[in-house]
């Protein structure tokens, strides 16, 4: 993949929750190492589009969502994240019972290959394999600078550092699409920095593709590329952090008055 | 409560810092234990030695719902059917194949492993609640089944009278030779349980029970790996089987009953759920109650004489209580409870620290 090469196309997805109308025909694309923020009022559809695009929500007919090539409403939900794809979700979904180091190590499940037999055994492979991923999520662990919390039960940690182990998860996934989830909810702002910069970061080092849902403006504007606003399930617009800022129908929607 | 470590102790490998029993004292002590156990008969009357050997096969069925209940969150109420299954597999195997017990014992233990798969494929489905009923039809079909079916091979109600188990030779038949047996499978199936808590299969159980939405969408196969959790519970549950039936030298639909259920769920519930240390604990409190009860009932008959006959009610009482007691006070368990005193021992004399 090139930078600017298509990486993310989602054409025409419909979602209906038996009267409610989710989506409406909302089609986007995102160009490989782009950062694309997916902005809306509450209930435009933020969510659900990333559900369908995990496959968690099953999209009306004639939607369609490639990637890299590959049909994501073909695939089913436990292979999209070997196509590529990781997310992070919005009220947090870590295993709670394990550690940051385990919960990072249990991402990286789809790249290790111990089956049943090796790990009962754990002689050979399942232990070689435990020590050569170990490295791997090391290296995320000092990217995202959580080495005090290594080995600290994630149920037992403050919000802020969960949202970090959970960006540090989907990371051990190797994604090159990286799909988050209002990253910053319930966040200060030395903490939305902080989360700021990691996602810069990671951009940076991994040149990762990054869809982005978040709330705050100010930060939407300063580190996207791209902006995308859903409002009601439709999209109103598409365009630079600078052309939306200006986008009667985005001011509408979020302003309510008419310019 | 991040891991405590011993004062001065640093780690340099990554292979170090995973390692379990990390120091020479350490590989001496656990040695020295299962030496102590081995030579148990030894120094110990027959009794005790009996129930060692009881609490052992405990263990090793218990150590199943660890990997199902305790990793995977999938609770069972058929644990006792699949011990029934390798019992029966096994006492099959013996008398009517000839097999001898070495063969018949890792078999056995693949065919309760097998036929448990089978009962855990509601799980795909169904959670919880509903789950406990789903497992719950095993514990009433598996014993019906060998009632009513084959009745010239299974005998009906009867059962089967099993062999003692002979290997090379050598036949157990006393409850000091048993022992060795017992304890061979139990340090098999503890290291089995280990590896499995450590390593990838463990962290793909614990996802799904921690979180299984999150797990398929971070490439868990869900639908594989809660049936290998309920294949490898009931191959565990299997080999307890086979040990009880060859030791009790006769099975029936009888010898492994729902209330057999209960109690290997109360000891994980008691040891400490998710732990490797708490079926051991669990089973180890759970069996010597059961003792305390059966030597308690006659004096309770003599102090109460209108008590009479009401002794065997104990066994349940003594557990209901030291159940709902242990959900109260440490609904984490024993295992929990020596988490905290060995991190206590560590910080001494900075025990609030």
């Amino acid at each position: 993949m090139n930078p600017g090469d298509i990486h993310l196309s989602v054409q025409n997805v419909s979602l209906r929750f038996g009267g409610a109308q989710a989506l409406k025909g909302v089609s986007f694309d995102a160009q490989s190492g782009e950062i694309v923020a997916l902005i809306g009022p509450n209930g435009a559809g933020k969510t659900s589009l990333l559900n369908c695009l995990n496959r968690f929500y099953q999209p009306d007919a004639g939607a369609r969502i490639l990637f890299e090539g590959h049909d994501l409403l073909r695939t089913p939900a436990h292979r999209i994240p070997r196509l590529g794809i990781a997310r992070t979700f919005q009220n947090l979904a870590l295993y709670t019972g394990l550690t940051t180091l385990d919960n990072l190590l249990a991402a990286r499940h789809i790249h290790m290959r111990s089956g049943l037999l090796d790990c009962v055994l754990y002689w050979g492979r399942a232990h070689r394999e435990d020590i050569v991923h170990r490295q791997v999520v090391e290296d995320i662990i000092d990217l995202l600078e959580m080495e005090h919390i290594r080995k600290a039960v994630v149920g037992a940690l403050p919000h802020g550092l969960r949202k970090r182990v959970e960006l540090g998860r989907a990371l051990a996934l190797e994604p090159r699409l990286l799909l988050l989830d209002e990253p910053m909810t319930g966040m200060n702002q030395e903490e939305k920095e902080d989360m700021a910069r990691f996602i810069l970061d990671i951009h940076e080092r991994y040149k990762t593709t990054i869809l982005l849902i978040e709330h705050d403006m100010g930060l939407v504007m300063d580190i996207a590329q791209r902006v995308v606003v859903l409002d009601f399930g439709v999209k109103i617009a598409d365009g630079t952090p600078a052309e939306i800022r200006d986008n009667p129908a985005v001011i509408q929607a979020y302003l309510g008055t008419t310019v | 409560m991040a891991v405590l470590r011993p004062a001065g102790e640093f780690d340099s490998t990554y292979a170090r810092d995973m390692a379990t029993v990390r120091r020479p004292w350490q590989w001496l002590l656990l040695l020295g234990f299962i030496a102590a156990l081995y030579l148990l008969p030894l120094y110990a009357n027959q009794s005790t030695v009996a129930l060692v050997n009881r609490i052992g096969i405990s263990i090793i069925a218990a150590q199943g719902l660890f990997v199902l209940t305790g990793l995977t969150g999938q609770i069972s109420l058929g644990q006792a059917a699949f011990m029934m299954t390798g019992g029966y597999i096994s006492a099959l195997l013996v008398t009517r194949a000839g097999a001898p017990f070495l063969v018949a014992l890792p078999l056995a233990a693949l065919g309760a492993g097998v036929i448990g798969l089978v009962f855990g494929l509601p799980s795909l489905r169904v959670k919880g609640f509903y789950l406990v009923m789903a497992t719950l039809a095993a514990q009433f079909i598996l014993p019906w089944f060998t009632r009513h079916a084959f009745p010239e091979l299974l005998n009906g109600a009867q059962g089967i009278v099993v062999p003692p188990p002979e290997i090379f030779g050598v036949k157990f038949n006393q409850p000091g030779t048993y022992l060795y047996l017992t304890l061979s499978v139990l340090i098999i199936s503890t290291i089995v349980a280990y590896n499995i808590s450590r390593s990838r299969l463990g962290r793909a159980f614990v996802s799904i029970r921690d979180n299984d939405l999150a797990a398929e969408l971070l490439g868990v196969n869900l639908f594989q790996y809660k049936l290998q959790a309920f294949f490898l519970a009931s191959v565990f549950a299997g080999a307890a089987g086979v040990l009880a039936a060859h030791n009790l030298r006769h099975i029936n639909s009888e010898t492994f009953n729902l209330s057999d259920s209960i109690f290997l769920l109360g000891m994980i519930i008691v040891g400490g759920l998710g732990s490797i240390l708490g079926p051991i604990f669990g089973a180890i409190l759970i069996e010597l109650l059961t003792e305390a009860a059966t030597l308690f009932g006659p004096f309770l008959v003599v102090l109460f004489p209108a008590a009479a006959g009401g002794q065997q009610a104990l066994r349940p009482l003594f557990f209901g209580v030291t159940l709902m007691l242990f959900l109260i006070f440490e609904p984490r368990g024993l295992a929990h409870r020596w988490r905290l005193w060995k991190a206590a021992w560590r910080l001494r004399p900075f025990s609030h620290l």
